[in-house]
């Protein structure tokens, strides 16, 4: 959409080396296996509703990346983007998920009995527990694509789908663009809202497009359960609260998203989800669970220790500082979470922050005591 | 009509109904009176315009201001050739809603044609804009003699530097927020041969941004003329920053006196600038170079964007016409301390600026006087306006230094 489905008939009319990008100071992931060759095949096709090649990979042109961190530097514009062009997702998936091969199927599980214990992280280091996922709308095109009428579409829907929860998933919206201040600074100091992006790798994808219409967040009375309304994706899921009971947590993250789920199958429609790719979202690093489950740790004495990164590695978890990705760490606080989403299913991922975690406390407390935690090292996951 | 866009959601996605721009009644309307123009791609829609119609409740900007429900009905569905449509043109407009003391344009051009398809809704911005300049009735006069101006020295113990900027667009070719990257560096290529061609004075060298090396850069930003990748809301929500910086670079003469930006917000911007008040010789410099350059791609079979409705073709509608800034740093220490320097500056038809460009405050009392407009009056007209005012303002600093008492020039125009 940013720059209109139209637009390819123009570009066909010149050679694909003349119109190829200039990849040389770029690191991400669609630069290192996009070639003219592929450029070439892929650059007249568009999805059924228009999405084309350079719509898939603007965002990754101009944001050349970090030297340290690999971006993906590319975003998909509707469902069928990733069967079109997967001449290039495919290789880039199978990069970004640890050798996820085009023919490996994904294993979606939501029942929250499959989790074993997580209901007993010690509260005096995990300060808090929280599961996140998106889901989106099958049949309407994704945040970097959508029209404003699909965009409005896809809020109404939720809406309506979110407004018959009850019980203790009871809740209400609020519409950015009618905020009031009152519940703008309510959100803000509950650290519920989410404001415009910045960062130039979402607004060159095109998802900023029209802020604030049609964008807005529902939580529940609680505040445990909270859903953003076209964001990045069309839903993000969060199930959260203080300490460290993260079966709690993980149960009503399943029970919410399962009757969410209900809702828009009630109404015909469904989420994007398929037995290769599972949940279908709109950055490739997002597929499959789009699930990451994390806490909040107070491990500064293990974080310090020479072997951290390696047991994290091990354990298929990843370190944040608690201000979210790219932030750092604040007084020896580290946000722990999984690295993984495809290939592994909900529970599975689940199940090894649980199990990761009680073994990280474990170590901290040992490195208390002045104790070696050679004894306690884990194998690789 | 035949609109058969309107199609309820239900559920199932489909491929969305195809509307066709094209031979039709529509569009034949349309097109009285105008250059023709031929159809251009299909536009694929899925929801009826109202559904798509922007939220503009918030927004102070000159789209907003005359972006109808009708209007937007009317255009919605229509591309121009080379397939740029109206939600392109307004993106910047809907996501940038404006300041409520400052009114920005709201919208772009994608191509020339742009102008063309979207008349309806570009008209009457153009109308707001330049100050009722109607494109529907009126021609455009265009004047690059710098022979004709008059006078044109200013006093140098006021006038710190002068200096004229306009754009260029290079028919054919589509304009920065549309442009595919083939197409952007044609026009840096057709550009820069065309540079190579000049001499005498003239002669320059070209400088990529890809390609610069460190040193080269410094220099640049030394002499200020380097410009970067844009931060502006208002310039990245049009489309004009992607591939940055593929085919973007800065071309200067050895005497650094004449200056051209390729593929920034236009396709090119021209500048011409020396320090102290030989204002004459800025704009003799100008149009010479301009004249020259213009030779040089016309032997290569290419042209500029031009027409008697609308003058130069560039990207934002606000440079329509002459697209010419002719502007001088001039140090007011008195005058700019009165009440009436406002309302002087207002008669004489001249804006200020603070020595930063664009939206920055006046250091001491130095500032960056120039003309107001830009379409509806010729280049020479223009800096003969500027050379005018400015000398007028001389004349009221001198009067304010004597003690004597300076009077508010009748309105130069309407």
């Amino acid at each position: 959409m940013p720059f209109g489905n139209t637009h390819n008939a123009l570009k066909m009319k010149y050679a694909s080396s003349e119109e190829y990008p200039d990849l040389s100071q770029h690191n991400n992931h669609m630069a290192k296996i996009l070639t003219p060759a592929i450029y070439e095949r892929l650059r007249s096709k568009q999805t059924p509703s228009g999405f084309t090649l350079d719509d898939v990979i603007q965002t990754g042109i101009d944001n050349p990346g970090h030297p340290f961190i690999m971006t993906v530097g590319c975003v998909a514009g509707d469902e069928e983007t990733y069967e079109v062009f997967k001449e290039l997702l495919d290789p880039i998936i199978e990069d970004r998920h640890g050798g996820y091969k085009p023919t490996d199927k994904h294993k979606t599980d939501l029942n929250p009995n499959n989790l074993k214990g997580g209901d007993d992280l010690d509260p005096n280091y995990v300060l808090s527990s929280r599961v996140r996922t998106g889901r989106s709308i099958r049949g309407f095109c994704l945040p970097p694509h959508c029209s404003r009428g699909e965009r409005r579409a896809v809020e109404k829907m939720s809406v309506e789908a979110l407004d018959s929860l009850s019980g203790d998933l009871k809740g209400k919206y609020y519409a950015l663009k009618n905020m009031t201040d009152a519940e703008q600074q309510q959100l803000i100091d509950d650290h519920f809202l989410f404001d415009k992006p910045v960062s130039p790798l979402l607004l060159a994808s095109g998802m900023a497009r029209d802020w604030p219409d049609g964008r807005g967040i529902w939580h529940n009375d609680t505040k445990t359960f909270l859903v953003w309304v076209n964001e990045e994706d069309h839903l993000r899921v969060i199930s959260m609260q203080k300490g460290g009971n993260m079966k709690e947590v993980f149960n009503r993250f399943c029970t919410g998203l399962t009757k969410i789920e209900t809702l828009f199958k009630d109404k015909g429609t469904s989420f994007m989800w398929n037995g290769h790719l599972g949940y279908v979202l709109t950055c490739p690093s997002n597929l499959g669970t789009g699930l990451r489950a994390g806490v909040h740790v107070k491990i500064p004495n293990m974080s310090k220790h020479a072997k951290f990164e390696e047991v994290l590695k091990r354990l298929r978890l990843q370190k944040r500082g608690t201000g979210g990705v790219d932030t750092a760490a604040v007084g020896g606080t580290f946000d722990i979470s999984n690295a993984d989403r495809l290939g592994f299913s909900e529970v599975e991922l689940v199940q090894m922050v649980v199990d990761g975690v009680k073994l990280l406390v474990e170590m901290e407390k040992k490195l208390e005591k002045g104790q070696s935690i050679d004894g306690i090292m884990p194998t690789q996951k | 009509m035949a609109n058969n866009f309107a199609r309820i959601l239900s559920g199932k996605r489909n491929v969305g109904i195809m509307s066709l721009v094209g031979a039709g009644s529509l569009t034949a309307a349309f097109l009285l009176n105008r250059e023709h123009v031929t159809a251009g791609a299909q536009v694929r829609r899925v929801y009826p315009a109202s559904a798509d119609y922007p939220d503009l409740r918030k927004h102070n900007n000159c789209m907003a201001s005359h972006l109808t429900p009708a209007i937007y009905a009317k255009l919605v569905d229509k591309a121009t050739p080379n397939g740029y449509t109206l939600d392109q043109a307004i993106q910047t407009g809907v996501d940038n809603p404006g300041h409520p003391f400052i009114k920005t344009v709201g919208m772009v051009a994608g191509d020339e044609e742009s102008y063309e398809v979207f008349a309806d809704l570009l008209d009457p911005v153009i109308k707001e804009r330049h100050n009722g300049y109607d494109p529907q009735t009126m021609t455009h006069p265009t004047d690059l003699d710098s022979n004709k101006l008059k006078s044109g020295k200013f006093d140098e113990r006021y006038v710190l530097s002068s200096r004229v900027r306009t754009g260029r667009s290079i028919r054919g070719l589509s304009l920065p927020p549309a442009c595919t990257r083939a197409e952007r560096r044609e026009v840096e290529k057709v550009v820069v041969d065309a540079l190579a061609g000049l001499k005498g004075d003239l002669a320059g060298t070209y400088y990529s941004l890809t390609h610069m090396t460190d040193q080269e850069q410094q220099q640049l930003i030394d002499d200020h003329f380097l410009f970067d990748k844009p931060v502006s809301p208002l310039l990245t929500c049009s489309g004009m920053a992607r591939d940055w910086p593929d085919a973007r670079g800065i071309w200067h003469n050895n005497t650094k006196t004449f200056l051209i930006w390729i593929n920034e917000e236009d396709h090119t911007r021209v500048i011409s600038m020396e320090k102290g008040g030989n204002m004459k010789r800025v704009f003799d410099r100008f149009c010479t170079g301009l004249k020259e350059v213009e030779r040089l791609i016309q032997e290569k079979g290419w042209e500029f964007m031009w027409n008697e409705r609308l003058g130069y073709i560039l990207t934002c509608p606000s440079n329509l016409g002459t697209g010419l800034r002719a502007g001088v740093h001039v140090n007011l220490p008195k005058l700019s301390k009165d009440p009436r320097f406002t309302k002087i500056l207002d008669n004489l038809r001249l804006q200020k600026r603070g020595t930063g460009g664009v939206d920055t405050a006046a250091v001491g009392s130095t500032f960056d006087i120039s003309n107001l407009d830009r379409l509806g009056q010729s280049e020479v007209q223009l800096v003969q306006t500027v050379v005018d005012g400015v000398n007028y303002l001389i004349e009221c600093e001198k009067k304010l230094e004597k003690g004597q008492d300076i009077k508010i020039p009748p309105p130069v125009r309407k």
